[in-house]
């Protein structure tokens, strides 16, 4: 396997790397001359040190499934995905307005409602939203930021355009993945580091601390903070454990937290108990209180929301900050940023249709088989309908469920989502991503260099999740100088 | 440190620790049966009596023969203590814990589970039973090493240690119940007999050698009990254990208080006991009565560390 640009053809998408047979883009110009002065044999050997460097680490993930093997479920690809700073700089910008846009938002729905009141959003949206909590009504958390850690799917159409497919508000996932592809990129690669001037991500954890930080309701003393997980049957657990590693902050589950009559949060710890001022927690939001969410939950902390209302502990995310991400709320964000910023957005939305509407659903209904169809509130690619893949059993399922439940559905083009070159076997071909950046938000923004890139490694496929097909590669962000 | 991670460290110790025991006394047990002639009444059901859970093998199991006693004590994954559920547990328990206790530790107890569970399905253990019941004792003594030599000797560990020390004093004092010819049938002549038996104890804890070194003489009954309860450099020695649980109570804990007068006390009840005068009557009760004490100095442990109640926020 060598590569060969000229007989690399992305076709009709657009390629991250490649902009026609035979020509590099600006930012890649470098690691495109670099990868085809390698050897088959060459190539093949740092796919192996990958390999090797994932095996070594993947003792720490597979620890955590049943029996003994050690293959990482997500395959990644040694060739990154470039994107040049200036460019990221713009959608830094973007990803920015969108977030404080979309704080504004949810604190405003959980007092003034201004943005109902003044007819922007309906009213019977945010009723009908299973993600509204009525039990966050009248809430004031810190800096009024609900929202902050942010992962939000970026996709790139044919022409190049950017766009907002999708914000994960809740408790969004894979930024161990980000830190972990760089590092291996640079045991694989590092004389290209040496060449290039590429954005370092590994500092994250570090903003992630001190936006934590930042949040504590005691802003004198050094905070007591702690990632909540659900434990370790729990998918993203190495995550939690990685993230409180980096941060030195106490890995707990539920049990180990107690909220006392003084409406504090504690940990039970061998020297008593101690009290707990911010929680980073990887928990969703109805197991987080049984007092007040559901009463079955043995995740949560009895009293947990009390102590958050009172103010005495923060919550990382604030509870019933998903409001925002339910996917027909999406089709409002650029309403939102208009609303409340007076801005345009930096970041287009992907254009969509509403099916509650009528002349809307009667457009996706006669579509279908153009469309991809979205229910507003799942996520990881779960009860979606791709038009042009489904079959005509799979879309009338859907003509079904879009006519009993119209509030639940939103429609989409479908996108020629971009390319970029994957190792296949013993070729390089052209391989669907998208990007999840990461950002973190209180009194200040901090937004990922890059972030998660994740690509469908079947031929043609349009799906990057983990659990579907999916793997990831490094992202890099280049400093090219200049303009 | 959280409560939650302290106990957990703990009962893999425990766990541990008991897996190792279990197959000890299964393996003494088994050449007891052996060796000693017919007729002096020895029978498979009393190792269940002596491993403290015949209520739930007479719930479970129609008859005591070799085959079923077997089966309880290894490989039954609902017997509490069977070899293959202490070392779930201890696998269950040190998963949780991994951040905390070197990577080969977690490798090791998972390999030793995995190892087990293929040893023990299937045909029950008669041909090679010795040996395997010594290799999951070696590797059990494996993990313990690697634990002490590879963790920083800070509270995470001094649970790990409390955890081992409390339940090799309980396991010691079931092998002592071995050797306590209560076994033995009533009318059989007990002299000699009783020498093999202890010898035989003596062997399973690996204390033959070291026996020998403290006593310079043959294996007599009275010095073997003695031996076995009070010594205090023996690492298997129920005077010895208590004195590793109070040393780690009294330097490396938090609000040792409570556990440590306990554990002082039991000490006390350990070091003024009359070997010569228990051996002629009333062992097995002593030896009841301090299983109950270990028992107790559990709660204590667990209430310390393991279980806050609210009161102590404000």
């Amino acid at each position: 396997m060598e590569i060969d640009w000229s007989t690399y053809d992305p076709g009709e998408f657009y390629d991250e790397m490649i902009s026609s047979p035979g020509h590099p883009r600006r930012a890649a110009l470098a690691i495109a001359g670099y990868l085809q002065k390698l050897s088959a044999r060459q190539l093949g050997r740092r796919q192996n040190a990958a390999d090797l460097a994932i095996a070594e680490m993947g003792v720490t993930f597979t620890v955590y499934s049943e029996g003994t093997n050690i293959d990482r479920t997500w395959p990644f690809d040694i060739i990154p995905r470039i994107i040049p700073k200036k460019e990221w700089l713009r959608i830094e910008e973007g990803l920015t307005q969108r977030m404080t846009a979309l704080n504004l938002f949810i604190h405003d729905l959980y007092n003034e409602q201004n943005i109902i009141n003044d007819g922007i959003v309906p009213e019977k949206l945010i009723k009908g939203s299973k993600s509204f909590l009525p039990q966050c009504v009248g809430a004031s958390p810190r800096f009024g930021t609900w929202a902050h850690i942010c992962g939000s799917d970026l996709v790139r159409d044919r022409d190049g355009t950017i766009y907002v497919l999708e914000d994960n508000l809740r408790v969004p996932s894979g930024v161990s993945y980000m830190i972990e592809n760089r590092s291996i990129t640079k045991r694989v690669f590092p004389e290209l580091f040496r060449k290039h001037r590429i954005l370092p991500v590994d500092d994250y954890p570090a903003h992630l601390f001190d936006m934590l930080a930042s949040l504590s309701p005691r802003p004198l003393d050094y905070p007591e903070i702690v990632v909540m997980t659900p434990g370790i049957y729990n998918s993203a657990y190495f995550e939690h454990a990685y993230l409180a590693q980096q941060m030195g902050a106490e890995l707990v589950e539920g049990g180990d937290l107690v909220v006392g009559a003084d409406d504090c949060v504690y940990m039970k710890t061998i020297d008593g108990l101690q009290r707990v001022d911010v929680i980073y927690r990887r928990v969703n939001d109805e197991f987080l209180d049984p007092e007040v969410f559901r009463e079955d939950s043995t995740l949560g902390v009895s009293g947990l929301m009390r102590a958050w209302r009172a103010g005495n502990v923060a919550l990382a995310n604030a509870p019933g900050a998903g409001v925002a991400d339910d996917k027909v709320i999406y089709t409002y964000v650029p309403d939102i940023i208009k609303y409340y910023l007076d801005q345009d957005p930096i970041i287009p939305n992907v254009p969509s249709w509403r099916c509650e509407d009528k002349q809307q659903r009667e457009h996706v209904l006669a579509n279908l088989d153009k469309l991809v169809v979205k229910p507003a509130n799942e996520s990881g690619g779960y009860g979606m309908l791709v038009g042009p893949h489904a079959s005509a059993a799979e879309r009338r399922k859907f003509v079904n469920l879009i006519k009993r439940s119209p509030r639940n559905y939103i429609a989409q083009p479908t996108l020629g989502l971009s390319t970029v070159p994957t190792i296949c076997g013993q070729r390089v071909e052209p391989r669907h991503l998208d990007l999840r950046p990461f950002i973190l938000q209180s009194d200040r923004t901090y937004v990922t260099a890059g972030g998660l890139t994740r690509v469908a490694l079947r031929k043609g496929s349009l799906v990057v999740n983990s659990s579907q097909g999916g793997g990831s590669k490094d992202t890099w962000i280049v400093d090219t100088g200049g303009h | 440190m959280l409560s939650r991670v302290a106990e957990r460290l703990y009962w893999t110790a425990r766990y541990l620790e008991r897996a190792e025991n279990t197959a000890r006394l299964v393996k003494v047990f088994s050449s007891m049966m052996l060796d000693l002639p017919n007729g002096v009444g020895l029978n498979w059901r009393q190792l269940v009596d002596v491993s403290g859970a015949h209520e739930h093998f007479d719930k479970n199991y129609r008859s005591s023969g070799e085959r079923n006693v077997i089966k309880f004590m290894l490989s039954d994954p609902d017997t509490q203590g069977s070899v293959i559920s202490s070392l779930a547990m201890a696998r269950e328990n040190m998963r949780t814990t991994r951040d905390l206790v070197p990577s080969e530790g977690w490798e090791h107890v998972n390999e030793l589970y995995l190892f087990a569970r293929k040893k023990l399905t299937g045909k029950t253990l008669l041909k090679d039973r010795h040996e395997f019941l010594s290799e999951i004792v070696m590797r059990c003594q494996q993990i313990t090493g690697l634990l002490a030599g590879t963790m920083s000797h800070g509270p995470a560990y001094q649970f790990v240690r409390i955890g081992r020390n409390l339940e090799r004093a309980d396991m010691t004092t079931r092998m002592i119940d071995v050797g306590s010819a209560t076994l033995i049938a009533p009318g059989v002549e007990l002299e000699r007999l009783e020498n093999r038996l202890w010898t035989y104890v003596l062997r399973s804890l690996c204390a033959h050698q070291m026996y020998r070194q403290y006593v310079r003489r043959r294996i007599k009954p009275d010095q073997v009990l003695a031996f076995l309860l009070q010594n205090m450099i023996f690492p298997r020695a129920v005077g010895h254990t208590l004195g590793e649980i109070a040393t780690c109570f009294e330097h490396a804990l938090p609000h040792s208080e409570e556990p440590l007068r306990a554990v002082l006390r039991l000490q006390r009840l350990v070091a003024e006991a009359n070997a010569e005068q228990l051996r002629a009557a009333g062992l097995h009760e002593f030896i009841d009565l301090l299983q109950l004490e270990f028992g107790n100095l559990h709660q204590l442990i667990s209430g310390t560390w393991f279980s806050l109640e609210l009161d102590e926020a404000v």
